[in-house]
């Protein structure tokens, strides 16, 4: 229990490494998931049975395609490779294949799971695809905003406040000076609370997480108190209008794909373009070796000539704006509304991606998307009435940041000086 | 904060020097200067008061300000009768000050409506309060209240025994929910070295959708029901009313005898003074022999308990008398606000909750004859927080001298691995 006792063991070495007890455990995870698939998706289903995928939405130019399988024969495929997949992590023998192996296998549950829950029946499946892409879009926002300022060690708690707040303003100015001033007062929303974040942290070195919740408190309070007394009074003001979607030709026309990623609002695109500068910004510019160096070990960071202060407040304003956008998908793009709460921990969910994602751009898209996956799939299942309760799909991402964070799923080790505010001598 | 991370060596004390260092971090002989401001331990008794009564008078103030500028009727007098704007303006914030005088104090109805507000405010306060002492920041009383008031809630309607017996049992069972779902995050922190703020925003979430769908199970949907909403609890379980028609319960005296058993814990008991001690530094705790992981599992645990008693409060003592969705609401938030004012010193808790308290009783008075939304008694809360974190705002808007230099020096703590 105590850190003495646990790093005799590490010293002795008779125990299994913790990637070796992790291996174990995840193979034991998938051999148990192999033999659910097994029981629930093959046996439970009566033998013939099919179930039909939709791979393309009405007025597509490919119109009705579709795919049909024979369910049991799937659930057994999966069984199977679920079944194998297992028994190779168990042998330990490539441990830097673990997670690859879960990832896999997750894939493949889902697909069975899928294939159970549309038998006799067809599914979707495009749908469910493209509905994946425009939910994650917040989530991988609120995961960029949260990672430009716990890359510079300052920890965002208030995405949600920064997402709510920016809604708000994006519907209030888009009702009245139309959608694009609207998008820019919504990204300003954004830098002034990411400014209040900084100044609180920064300057007068409150704790972070104090800061971030006092940003959240006040922006659930501001948002809700201005909506019931402004909204309801001036209804005009609560309809701005909504940046449509812009299919890219051709590629929008693929079967499949192109619904998926290429038939959506700007911010769809943008949210993927700015994964990509992101990563490419954060790991080959100087801007991101200063950042990352300012995050890491600021003192070194500061004897070498680079400005802590400054580095972290504009990184911390940039991540404001990067959550202003996402608060303006919200209202400007997704609905074209204000309601009370509306995010509904959509910025918690954003953190969550971002521990999930370990603090890289690309990690937090892949995190945004298997969180926008269980959120479509809860729209879908609810619709398909399968007796699986839509709340344990909510759960979802903050079960799998529990795991992530208590380590059984490898180690998600932020910046190092995460949190601590630097003081000059 | 030193988290305990397996087969990392444990933090050593650095060569200990006159202790007057401000500079010391959460390793070195002090505590963090954050520690020392959210507990008041290290300033003089007049700036622990004058602090949190100007934050409140300057939350007051900007309160004022908010419900001027959105006056959406009297806005545009401005530009043609700004002496009529004025007048109107100032006769609507007076209004809803009244109003909220008025609704927390301006009667026995009131009164009580303070005290039945105020119930649930002292016990979470307390419970996030108890974190602070230990040196562990709990946001999750949220969850906690829902867990720990669903256990209530099913001892509630499951049995059918005198309320002597009853009323302890509902606790009881409140309070291991409580424990047991912030007991998750202690251990996690203790063998992980997982932060327990991020595991404390995940286990609330989880245990709302959790309470969502147990609701919607036969064990607590209320029968002929399709929505998240329980039973009612049983008639012997109820927090009944101390006096006749007015809202405030038993739950009350509750809290009150909550105020009092965690000063005793905290300041008369070895497991208190333990707590205390690894807020203060863990190392010199860990050094001093005390079993961190251990202390870190039964703080969460402690506060879990009393968070779990705010949340049963909500379902046996409020009509009625059952559970819906998301009974919690924002308590977890206004509970961190609270432990902050009320310098997380119990009995500081109790008079802070009051002050809350009075503040949502008035709230709804100010909404129901002024027209100005509820939702303002979150913006001042956080103004409050921010104010009482930030001791710093306060002087320069009073243009106080600063007393100390160790208060500019704070040492936050990280994700913690």
């Amino acid at each position: 229990m105590t850190a003495v006792a646990d790093s005799n063991e590490m010293v002795i070495k008779t125990r299994a490494t913790p990637e070796e007890k992790r291996a174990t455990f995840i193979g034991l995870v998938l051999i148990a998931l192999a033999a659910f698939t097994l029981w629930a998706f093959g046996l439970g289903v009566e033998p013939g049975s099919e179930s039909t995928f939709k791979l393309s939405l009405p007025q597509a130019r490919f119109e009705d395609l579709s795919w049909t399988v024979d369910s049991r024969t799937v659930a057994l495929i999966t069984a199977l490779v679920l079944g194998f997949l297992g028994g190779f992590v168990l042998r330990r023998s490539h441990l830097k294949r673990t997670n690859l192996a879960l990832s896999a296998g997750l894939v493949l549950f889902s697909f069975a799971f899928l294939t159970w829950a549309a038998v006799d029946g067809s599914f979707s499946l495009v749908g469910m695809l493209k509905s994946t892409v425009v939910l994650s879009v917040p989530v991988i926002l609120g995961g960029l905003a949260g990672l430009m300022c716990e890359r510079v060690a300052v920890i965002n708690i208030a995405i949600e406040g920064q997402l709510l707040t920016s809604a708000f303003v994006g519907v209030i100015v888009g009702s009245s000076a139309g959608i694009w001033v609207a998008l820019i007062a919504a990204m300003a929303t954004g830098a002034i609370l990411g400014a209040v974040l900084a100044v609180l942290s920064i300057k007068y070195r409150i704790d972070q997480i104090i800061a971030g919740v006092v940003i959240n408190i006040f922006a659930l309070g501001l948002t809700s108190f201005l909506s019931r007394r402004v909204l309801t009074e001036a209804p005009g003001l609560n309809s701005p209008g909504r940046f449509s979607s812009i299919k890219i030709p051709l590629l929008g026309d693929i079967p499949v794909i192109g619904p998926m990623f290429f038939d959506h609002s700007m911010f769809v695109y943008i949210t993927f373009i700015l994964v990509i500068m992101l990563h490419l910004g954060l790991f080959y510019t100087r801007w991101g070796l200063r950042s990352r160096s300012v995050g890491e070990h600021p003192k070194a960071a500061d004897t070498v000539g680079i400005n802590v202060y400054r580095t972290r407040y504009r990184n911390v304003i940039l991540g404001g704006v990067i959550a202003g956008f996402g608060g303006a998908f919200l209202t400007l793009a997704q609905v074209s509304r204000f309601e009370d709460n509306m995010t509904a921990g959509i910025g918690y969910i954003g953190l969550a991606a971002l521990i999930f994602g370990r603090w890289r751009p690309l990690g937090v898209l892949g995190a945004g998307l298997v969180f926008g996956f269980a959120r479509a799939l809860q729209q879908k299942l609810g619709i398909l009435g399968t007796p699986i309760p839509s709340e344990f799909l909510s759960m979802t991402p903050y079960i799998v940041t529990l795991i992530v964070v208590a380590g059984v799923v490898g180690r998600a080790r932020p910046p190092a000086a995460d949190g601590q505010p630097y003081i000059k001598d | 904060m030193t988290d305990m991370v397996p087969g990392e060596e444990p933090a050593v004390d650095p060569p200990a020097d006159n202790g007057e260092d401000p500079s010391n971090g959460p390793n070195g002989n002090e505590p963090s200067a954050m520690y020392k401001r959210i507990t008041g331990i290290g300033t003089s008794a007049a700036e622990a008061a004058v602090v949190p009564i100007l934050a409140v008078v300057t939350a007051l103030i900007v309160g004022a300000f908010i419900i001027a500028v959105t006056d959406v009727d009297t806005l545009p007098l401005w530009g043609s009768d700004p002496a009529e704007a004025l007048r109107l303006t100032m006769s609507g914030v007076s209004d809803a000050y009244r109003a909220l005088f008025v609704g927390s104090v301006g009667s026995f109805k009131a009164i009580s409506e303070t005290l039945f507000a105020a119930t649930p405010l002292i016990l979470a306060g307390l419970a996030v309060a108890v974190g602070f002492q230990a040196g562990l920041f709990n946001i999750g009383v949220n969850g906690q209240m829902h867990i720990g008031g669903l256990a209530g809630l099913w001892v509630g309607f499951t049995f059918a025994i005198p309320a002597v017996f009853h009323i302890p049992l509902v606790l009881a069972a409140a309070m291991v929910g409580g424990a047991i779902w912030a007991g998750i995050a202690g251990v996690l922190k203790a063998r992980t070295g997982a932060h327990e703020v991020i595991s404390t925003i995940m286990l609330n979430f989880i245990a709302l959708f959790l309470v969502d769908y147990l609701l919607t199970t036969s064990v607590f949907q209320a029968p002929g029901r399709n929505d998240p909403i329980s039973k009612p609890t049983g008639v012997t379980s109820i927090f009944s009313p101390l006096f006749g028609s007015y809202r405030v319960s038993i739950g009350f005296i509750i809290a009150l005898v909550a105020v009092a058993v965690v000063y005793w814990l905290m300041y008369r008991t070895t497991i208190g003074y333990e707590f205390r001690a690894v807020g203060y530094n863990p190392s010199a705790g860990r050094y001093a022999g005390m079993n961190v992981a251990w202390i870190y599992i039964s703080a969460m645990a402690v506060s879990g308990a009393l968070a779990g008693i705010a949340g049963v409060n909500q379902i046996v003592g409020v009509e009625p008398y059952r559970a819906i969705s998301n009974f919690a609401g924002t308590f977890g938030f206004d509970a961190i606000a609270l432990a902050l004012l009320g310098r997380s010193h119990p009995v500081g808790v109790l008079f802070a909750g009051l002050l809350f308290g009075a503040l949502r009783a008035g709230g709804r008075e100010m909404q129901g004859a002024a027209g100005v939304p509820l939702d303002l008694v979150l913006v001042l809360q956080a103004l409050i927080i921010v104010m009482i974190a930030a001791p710093e705002l306060i002087r320069a808007i009073y243009r106080i001298k600063t007393p100390t230099k160790d208060i500019t020096t704070v040492t936050s703590t990280g994700w913690g691995s």
